[in-house]
């Protein structure tokens, strides 16, 4: 039993492993076939990141790793909610202008645009769970047109009822009352760790016991694994898409909060869009698993992070980091496969030579 | 091709799979020009065989022949390659395209797309009698017609040997016989039919030669021409016949399930239940036999919750149940075998203790309010493993693993666990092995004198006479006569299951 365990452990660290070598290795042809140094590349890459950056990177971990936890509620139970980006963008905004509007002052401010957040990423995502459940239309088709019209929609309210300043324009700033307080590991100039980063501990933590501990995440794990069983189990499909689409679109509407209260102060050019959809990407490359998130949201923020350093130190372009977390992506959904199919034919020798016995004894 | 070389020769064939070995030892010859039956009951291993023959599983060991020739088959290409060709049991067609089209998807280089596979469809079609029409829709086209599709889309691809899985479970008795017609003239032009199947009669009007497999192993050979029913039902079965027969009735007065005037009906408007009406009293088994595709499916939807009746009424108990939801059924008590355990009964990539909660994720010992009840549900697992009967190495074992009985008789397990008041059995033993076959209708007599009803559908005839208080069936979405299994023969039962034509 205990070899068992060893080998299931070195079986489920296998895929990773294959996919961060498959990476490197295509990055580095890459490089090298754009007639640049890879060794300056990965030198520039793993190189000791400086205090400012370490800050960076833990900030945007929780930002991305809330981003994959929304992405893999849906994935989850097969569902693919590829407007993670219009729900947080929306949500965003609401929770800015709210904020911003200092209708209450202080922590209450804070927790009311938070929920506001939660219920405008769950509403945008609840429009595509309502016309898949009772239209049929496909999630990723309304998805991707909810993220337009959501990005054109905050870019009329903005513009409506924002501040102008000069050519920018963004939506009230904060008052210094409502910016979270968060963690100075070094130096002031070096930057804070926003104290919403935690919304992402409370977020993981809520996943792994909602999909592991409860009723609702084993049907939401049943309705992923087989549509046909979960329905004869008595799960109601729909309630099923309305519920786990809304939960998904609810955490969206957390991801940009954490940079909102800790130091952003407004919705306006400080938004980081994208987000969405690298959330997507974690989740691909963490396999939806609360833990695999994690390192794969601190994989993504650490290699964004550095490949800041390389417009300094090297002359390779920074977005060719983004070719690396492409592959990593790719070469983990494939590893993962070829591993798993490798198993499977190890389980079935290993179970195939046993029935000899099973067989005698029942003849 | 040498003449005097036989078609097919398999000698020594072995495979395992994860909990069961599925064939051993397996010696098959198939001589050139005839139609050879391969018969046994489902789970001897008649499928595994093919699919060997067919290059879609590769035998553990042993050697396979083709025309006197070695051959290694990675895949059903290298099989056609070959000359060998599988019509399954369910068609694999494509719904809206032509008749002319699904013969030409993927066999393009054979005869390109155009008048030329035309010409080739024809000569096929009229030389076998099969009455294609090159461009008319499969959607439009009845069971028999999507077969002969079928048989002629291996021959358009050249196979001289063909495997007809249980051709013969969806044809109603004249269809039978046309194909019955077809598969002679496909002889007689030389070509080689295995023919699978478990209907002896059937074996004994159209095979040249039988092989019989019984428990993964072919254990002999019979001639058609002097051979009876008798003697091969005791070859596919063995010494110990086991028997489904019910002694005393257990039937009480207390009416379970009540459905009044019940009809069924599809998004186009068409009704696949009529004016359904049927009684089930506590300690009753109610019977229905029927064609498949009569309808059963459907009343066992219709009655767990997953279609909603366009009128009439359902009962359980005392409560009007005809709008409740599948979940709000199963917590009042319905235990649901379904007909298609891997779709509807199991998540397979999910470890047994799971599979036990599933479908009663929401009762003790699975759940304490909104939580999963983890060791509850596991030490249950542990205690359906025994009682039940299930060969796994555990319960963190993923139910893929398990073989058709073992997955069967947790399912079996599960659905007993909480003292259920209806149980709806869909063909509880298809597939399923003469052990686990006993041991299930064990569980169903027990749980009948207990007080259990039971609705149960099954192909099995001989299972739903055994079992059975009440046989009634179903035929185009009508129940067509009521039978006292004590005196109904299953060609009486034939006989109505098919519009009161012999069978």
């Amino acid at each position: 039993m205990k070899a068992l365990n060893l080998r299931s452990i070195g079986l489920a660290l296998l895929a990773p492993a294959i996919a961060i070598v498959v990476s490197v290795l295509v990055t580095t042809l890459v490089i090298a076939a754009v007639g640049s140094s890879p060794g300056d590349f990965w030198s520039a890459m793993f190189s000791n990141p400086l205090p400012r950056l370490r800050v960076n990177i833990v900030n945007q971990t929780a930002t991305y790793y809330i981003a994959a936890v929304a992405a893999a509620i849906g994935f989850r139970m097969g569902l693919f909610n590829i407007g993670l980006e219009g729900q947080y963008t929306l949500a965003s905004y609401a929770a800015a202008a709210f904020g911003g509007g200092a209708y209450l002052s202080g922590f209450a401010n804070v927790l009311v645009s938070i929920l506001i957040a939660i219920a405008v990423g769950a509403a945008w995502a609840g429009v595509a769970a309502v016309l898949k459940t009772t239209r049929g239309v496909s999630e990723v088709i309304s998805t991707i047109m909810l993220n337009s019209i959501a990005v054109f929609l905050v870019g009329y309210l903005l513009n409506r009822y924002g501040v102008h300043i000069g050519n920018s324009v963004r939506t009230t700033t904060l008052a210094p009352s409502s910016n979270v307080p968060g963690f100075t590991p070094y130096l002031a100039r070096d930057g804070e760790i926003w104290g919403l980063s935690l919304l992402a501990v409370v977020v993981g933590v809520g996943f792994w016991v909602l999909l592991n501990k409860t009723r609702f995440g084993f049907d939401l794990r049943a309705s992923g694994m087989s549509p046909t069983a979960a329905l004869a189990s008595g799960i109601n499909p729909n309630r099923m898409i309305i519920t786990a689409m809304m939960l998904s679109g609810g955490v969206a509407g957390l991801i940009w909060l954490p940079a909102l209260f800790g130091g952003a102060g407004a919705y306006g050019t400080s938004f980081q869009s994208g987000l969405g959809f690298i959330g997507i990407s974690v989740a691909l490359l963490g396999r939806n698993r609360p833990l695999g998130m994690l390192f794969g949201a601190l994989l993504f923020a650490f290699l964004d992070t550095q490949s800041n350093t390389l417009t300094f130190s090297t002359n390779v372009p920074p977005s060719i980091v983004q070719i690396t977390e492409g592959i990593a992506v790719l070469a983990v959904v494939v590893a993962f496969e070829v591993v798993r199919r490798w198993r499977a034919r190890l389980e079935q020798r290993s179970v195939g030579q046993k029935p000899v016995a099973a067989t005698e004894a029942s003849a | 091709m040498t003449e005097g070389t036989d078609a097919v020769e398999l000698r020594g064939i072995g495979k395992s799979f994860p909990g069961v070995i599925a064939n051993h030892d397996v010696d098959l010859t198939i001589r050139q020009g005839t139609v050879h039956a391969l018969i046994g009951e489902n789970g001897a291993g008649k499928s595994t065989l093919m699919k060997i023959l067919y290059g879609v599983q590769r035998p553990d060991e042993g050697t396979i022949r083709l025309n006197g020739e070695e051959v290694v088959l990675k895949s059903p290409t290298d099989a056609i390659q070959h000359g060998v060709g599988m019509v399954f049991q369910h068609f694999m067609l494509a719904d809206n395209l032509t008749v002319l089209e699904n013969l030409v998807l993927g066999a393009e280089k054979l005869y390109g797309i155009g008048d030329q596979a035309r010409t080739e469809i024809a000569r096929i079609s009229d030389r076998f009698g099969f009455g294609l029409k090159p461009d008319v829709l499969v959607e439009k086209l009845g069971v028999a017609d999507r077969q002969r599709v079928e048989i002629a889309k291996v021959l358009y691809r050249g196979a001289r040997i063909i495997i007809l899985d249980e051709p013969t479970a969806v044809l109603v008795p004249q269809e039978v016989e046309a194909l019955f017609a077809n598969l002679r003239e496909l002889r007689d032009a030389g070509n080689s039919i295995l023919f699978i199947s478990h209907k002896l009669d059937e074996v004994l009007a159209i095979a040249d030669d039988i092989t019989v497999m019984r428990r993964g192993a072919t254990v002999g050979t019979a001639d058609p021409k002097t051979a009876t029913k008798r003697q091969l039902a005791e070859l596919m079965v063995g010494s110990e016949l086991p028997s489904p027969e019910t002694s005393e009735s257990t039937v009480t007065d207390v009416e379970e399930l009540k459905l009044t005037e019940v009809t069924v009906t599809d998004e186009f408007g068409r009704d696949l239940l009529s004016d359904i009406s049927l009684t089930i009293r506590r300690g009753e088994v109610l019977g229905i036999a029927g064609v498949e595709g009569n309808g059963q499916s459907e009343l066992v939807e219709m009655i767990m919750g997953m279609r909603i009746p366009s009128a009439g009424h359902i009962t359980l108990g005392t409560e009007d149940v005809t709008h409740w939801h599948t979940r709000q059924l199963r917590e009042a008590g319905i235990a649901y075998i379904p007909e298609d355990r891997q779709r509807h009964g199991l998540l397979l990539d999910a470890p047994l203790w799971e599979n036990r909660m599933l479908g009663h994720q929401t009762q003790a010992p699975n759940a304490k309010g909104p939580w999963i009840n983890r060791s509850g549900a596991r030490k249950d697992t542990q205690r359906i493993m025994t009682e039940y009967d299930v060969r796994a190495p555990g319960i963190d074992t993923p139910s893929r693993a398990l073989s058709g009985g073992n997955q069967q008789k947790l399912i079996v397990g599960r659905e007993m666990s909480g003292d259920p008041v209806l149980l709806i059995a869909s063909h509880p033993t298809r597939g399923v092995d003469i052990g686990a076959q006993a041991a299930i209708w064990d569980h169903m007599r027990r749980a009948r004198r207990a007080g259990l009803a039971v609705l149960l559908i099954s192909a099995d005839l001989d299972e739903l006479i055994g079992l059975s208080d009440t046989i009634q069936v179903l035929l185009r979405g009508r129940f067509v006569g009521t039978f006292d299994p004590s005196t109904v023969t299953p060609q009486d039962l034939g006989a109505a299951m098919t519009g009161g034509e012999a069978a």
